[in-house]
């Protein structure tokens, strides 16, 4: 990335009303400072985990479309139900369903941290690393939960 | 000339989404209700890859999992619709697209839901 590129300034950034109130026109204010550069900003925890919510609710909401096709064929019958858990228990669908499964976990502590936060707590700034880092500690102790109880069952 | 509209009235309808404080807490409410589900359907779906068909359909018919099962599935798929809502209301800025991306979120998730609990109830009254 070049800095040869001329700053922005507020004449590029001003709305064109402010423009016009703006009498006479300035060449150079202040530089402003601008927002964090995407490409070399180092995303806070924080930040991931906001964004992981978001992307484990778009990938969770594809695991319900494999639900209803599982219901629809147990619905059908076993003929049609034994390619779908041939599937399943199968290496690549054992690796879907967990990841799935970790995504809801994950989701899921998340989501209980952004309920907290609607009441108007956790969002003094040096305990933010700290709950993020215990809702992943709870996400992954929740995994081990329903691996053990499974191993347990089956 | 005066604008006699109070402040309230003129904000009202505004904001990102135009409206949806309903939505907002709906979304909360189903988010609530779907800690013990999400944890219990987590627990039992775990199984899936283990369990014959004759096992599934059993397992199906048990009163408590079809209760919990019918549970979850309308929370979880109402929760979903209003998540991926605010996603494309976040992340579209066409005002058709949007239209169209939140019209068939809640067309695809509402048939879908229909779907799952149709399939429930065929399975539990067959």
């Amino acid at each position: 990335m070049s800095h040869t590129r001329r700053r922005l300034t507020r004449e590029d950034t001003a709305l064109p009303m402010e423009r016009m109130n703006t009498e006479p026109p300035r060449l150079s204010v202040r530089e402003r400072p601008l927002s964090p550069h995407l490409q070399v900003y180092r995303l806070p925890v924080t930040a991931l985990l906001s964004i992981a919510h978001r992307i484990t609710g778009v990938l969770l909401s594809l695991g319900l479309v494999a639900l209803v096709l599982v219901l629809m064929s147990v619905v059908q019958g076993p003929s049609a139900y034994a390619p779908i858990h041939a599937f399943l228990s199968g290496i690549a669908g054992r690796i879907l369903l967990w990841a799935w499964i970790a995504a809801l976990l994950f989701h899921l502590s998340h989501g209980i941290r952004h309920l907290a936060w609607d009441t108007g707590h956790g969002f003094s700034r040096d305990s933010l690393t700290y709950y993020a880092l215990g809702e992943l500690a709870a996400a992954l102790v929740l995994l081990l939960a329903v691996a053990v109880a499974t191993i347990a069952r089956s | 000339m005066k604008n006699y509209r109070t402040p309230l009235a003129r904000a009202r309808g505004l904001g990102s989404a135009r409206e949806g404080l309903h939505d907002w807490w709906r979304q909360r409410v189903t988010a609530v209700a779907l800690v013990p589900l999400g944890l219990w359907f987590a627990f039992s779906v775990a199984l899936l890859p283990s369990a014959s068909h004759a096992q599934l359909v059993a397992w199906i018919n048990v009163p408590w999992n079809t209760l919990l099962l019918l549970s979850f599935i309308l929370i979880v798929f109402y929760h979903t619709m209003l998540g991926l809502q605010v996603i494309i209301e976040d992340y579209v800025h066409l005002d058709w697209l949007k239209l169209a991306g939140i019209l068939g979120v809640k067309l695809v998730i509402s048939f879908l839901g229909l779907a799952a609990v149709y399939a429930i109830l065929r399975i539990v009254f067959a």
